[in-house]
């Protein structure tokens, strides 16, 4: 009954790693065995006593000395875990319980598939940019293929919905009365919203007035407010909506839902936001097969936090073939501390209740971060992208807030689509890319979101003196 | 013993080196504590005493700790060195002392305040250092840090607990690391004689309370309420429960804390059994929102004498 699933709270990353596929640098030698401490079971979900693997024996000073190697679901590698306060752990296990359960139940599976193509609208189409593509060939007429990976036309615009559908589903079997979220941009705020106006929960949501204030971001405001949320301003930006909607959600345990929109956070929330988007992926294998009849080259999205990167990673990451690119916000550039480049110029450090790489100064005091692209403003990263970095699996680059403008204007012009400033900067990396790749190479670039929102800023867009 | 021994030494490298280990006091500052550091025999009494031992001495006394929490550098760190010794002089047991963080998640709106506060000023660990290398040897009652983690991690674990423990603090809080993740602070805590206090709170189930109070140091910490840091009308009748169920399981000593403010909780708690009281955030309040350093300190006396007065 536990076997087929006991891999649930593991990651396709742990297993290529236990496997040896992938070699991990020395700190990460000693092998992590991951099994789903949370059981299943057949019938019951919720309240089974809590006994993980670790606590069996208490870890007196002498077992301490003998350096045990402990059991944690969660993590991958070093990073990931769930560093929060004691107050939110029977919680957590809770989530973890359910999370596991409704993975392998037909029932629900099959509610949030007819979900996801009645109300989201998938599947979104794996579209062939064709002049995109010879914008990009060289004198020869020779260059890589660009597809786009349309999330833009999700219902709400973006990805979130993906995640945000299957939550609210899971919060509603759990008898939750209300939902509470953080957003950035307002994405997440707004998929959250809608998906509880459909299933009839109540929604908060917690914004920072630095984010309120933004033009992109006004609109989602409005839009929440329709859908029936309610949406509290917290000074500064979303690192601060975040730990806000936190202690919201510690202070009401029983009626509420933690909504988590993206890959951070205490497990289990990196690895239900990465299932719940890894949709993306398992669409873009079906549909590089039926179109040139193999994989992909190459994999490109932006990241913020990483949601809608490891949503189209996640489905190849045993596919060693296949280059996975991420592109973070080098915003006024990376030398002007006015970025979001966690990768490039981060530390590793324990951040959002989980241990990931972040922005943060000598003292471990967190850094605010920058971009024009609203939704990658944030000084940290999912663990699990964080591992793949470290493992060399998949890798990182940035591009600027000009760099990104351009690339929104370009894709307008030659294809009549307008991306998200987000998703602009995964597209912005294929002036670099493109010269390396070989005629004909398939290079698929997640268009996560659409660019609706941002036209006023790109066309109020003065470049900055550097 | 072995603290004791460490201060004398401490303090003659404090005399020789002079004023720049202390940027944040004020040359006023610097003057008054000087004039404080009397002969070589009063150093005597600076405390080697830790958590433990001070519980345990309280308990043949039939008495309950007063542990009051101050966040370090609100309003500015050589007033928090001042409200130590006030606090120390008006019959605390323990003090908390919490290092200020951008991103608080575990504290409510006053704490969230002092920190932003503290930050402002440019409060930072080595400065706090610095101000307790000063300030500790002339306390009776010994200190515990609060932090959060990532403070901690980007020095490095070990620095940390050795550094905290050359300067005679006993005890260590991290209120964002739950039981499974602390087994590289716990290694060094022991090894560095810090004790590392656990918290365990009401949603925790009976189980993991008893592997987490098998484990926590000094004390353990119960929290009384659901919810972040913050004084409460009442304290909830779940922890008389808390307490027993806590008690059945160890001997160690129970220390209650998030939301006490008055000297009724205070009276109340120590009617159920806890044998200390923790109390932050009307604390904090009381300094951090006074018109002066001077006003901040008078009311932080009055208070911390009505809430002795109110415990056995």
């Amino acid at each position: 009954m536990l076997g087929a699933h006991s891999h649930i709270a593991c990651n396709n990353i742990q297993t290529l790693f236990l496997q040896r596929k992938i070699s991990i640098r020395p700190f990460t030698s000693k092998t992590r065995i991951c099994t789903a401490a949370s059981v299943i079971s057949g019938s019951s979900v919720t309240h089974k006593t809590w006994s993980p693997l670790s606590m069996e024996k208490p870890l007196s000073k002498a077992l301490l000395e003998t350096d045990v190697w402990k059991v944690i679901p969660g993590k991958f590698g070093r990073f990931g875990g769930k560093y929060v306060p004691e107050t939110l752990i029977t919680s957590l296990k809770q989530l973890e319980n359910e999370f596991n359960f409704v993975l392998q139940d037909t029932a629900f599976q099959e509610e949030l598939s007819t979900a996801l193509r009645e109300y989201v609208g998938r599947e979104t189409p794996l579209y062939f940019a064709e002049r995109l593509t010879n914008h990009y060939k060289d004198e020869n007429g020779e260059g890589p293929e660009i597809y786009l990976k349309r999330e833009d036309l999700n219902h709400m615009g973006a990805h979130k919905i993906n995640n945000a559908i299957a939550q609210v589903m899971i919060a509603k079997r759990m008898g939750r009365k209300s939902v509470v979220a953080a957003t950035g941009a307002g994405q997440h705020g707004v998929a959250t919203a809608a998906a509880c106006a459909k299933l009839g929960l109540e929604c908060t949501v917690y914004m920072g007035t630095d984010d309120t204030e933004k033009q992109s971001s006004k609109s989602n405001v409005l839009l929440m407010n329709l859908l029936g949320a309610q949406v509290k301003g917290v000074n500064g930006s979303f690192k601060d909506a975040s730990s806000e909607a936190i202690r919201g959600w510690v202070g009401d345990l029983e009626r509420s839902y933690y909504l988590c929109g993206t890959v951070v956070g205490p497990h289990p929330c990196p690895s239900m936001v990465r299932e719940f988007q890894s949709v993306i992926g398992k669409e873009t294998r079906r549909q590089a097969m039926e179109k040139w009849g193999g994989k992909p080259e190459v994999l490109i999205a932006c990241v913020g936090s990483g949601s809608n990167a490891l949503g189209l990673f996640n489905e190849f990451i045993k596919d060693e073939e296949v280059r996975l690119i991420g592109v973070e916000a080098a915003g006024f550039g990376l030398d002007s501390g006015r970025h979001s480049a966690t990768l490039s110029r981060g530390e590793v450090g324990v951040y959002h209740r989980a241990m990931t790489y972040l922005l943060q100064d000598e003292e471990g005091q967190i850094l605010g971060a920058h971009s024009i692209g609203v939704g990658l403003e944030y000084p940290g990263v999912g663990p699990e992208i964080s591992f793949l970095k470290d493992s060399g699996r998949a890798e990182f680059y940035t591009a600027t807030d000009h760099e990104a403008v351009d690339a929104y204007k370009r894709l307008c012009r030659l294809e009549g689509i307008f991306p998200a400033l987000e998703a602009s900067h995964a597209l912005a990396f294929l002036d670099k890319l493109c010269p390396t790749l070989p005629n004909g190479a398939k290079v698929v670039v997640n268009c996560s979101g659409h660019g609706y929102k941002d036209a006023a800023t790109v066309f109020n867009y003065q470049q900055q003196p550097q | 013993m072995a603290a004791a021994l460490k201060a004398p030494s401490t303090f003659f490298q404090l005399k020789t080196s002079g004023s720049h280990s202390f940027p944040r006091f004020t040359s006023h500052t610097v003057s008054l504590s000087a004039k404080r550091f009397a002969p070589m025999a009063s150093l005597a009494v600076s405390s080697s005493v830790g958590l433990a031992e001070t519980f345990s001495r309280l308990k043949q006394q039939g008495k309950v700790a007063l542990i009051p929490y101050i966040t370090a550098g609100d309003p500015d760190l050589s007033t928090t060195a001042e409200a130590l010794k006030v606090l120390d002089s008006c019959g605390s047991d323990i003090i908390e002392l919490g290092v200020p963080y951008s991103d608080p998640l575990a504290d409510g709106p006053v704490i969230q305040a002092a920190a932003t506060r503290s930050l402002a000023r440019g409060t930072n660990f080595n400065a706090i250092i610095s101000m307790l290398k000063e300030v500790v040897p002339q306390l009776s009652c010994p200190i515990a840090l609060f932090t959060y983690y990532n403070p901690i991690l980007r020095r490095g674990v070990e620095k940390v607990m050795s550094t905290i423990s050359d300067i005679g603090v006993h005890g260590l809080v991290v209120p964002d690391v739950p039981l499974e993740e602390t087994e590289s602070l716990r290694k060094e805590a022991i090894k560095h004689n810090i004790e590392l206090v656990l918290l365990t709170t009401p949603t925790t189930p009976r189980d993991r309370m008893k592997s987490i109070v098998e484990v926590s140091e000094g004390f353990i910490y119960l929290v009384s309420s659901v919810g972040v840091t913050g004084a409460r009308a009442s304290v909830s009748d779940r922890v008389q429960n808390l307490i027993q169920e806590i008690k059945e399981a160890s001997t160690i000593p129970v220390a209650v804390g998030f939301g006490i403010s008055k000297p009724e909780h205070v009276k109340q708690l120590a009617a159920w059994g806890a044998d200390g009281v923790i109390v932050g955030s009307a604390m904090v309040k009381l300094l951090g929102e006074a018109k002066s350093p001077e006003e901040g300190l008078k009311e932080l006396e009055n208070f911390t004498k009505s809430l002795k007065s109110a415990l056995p």
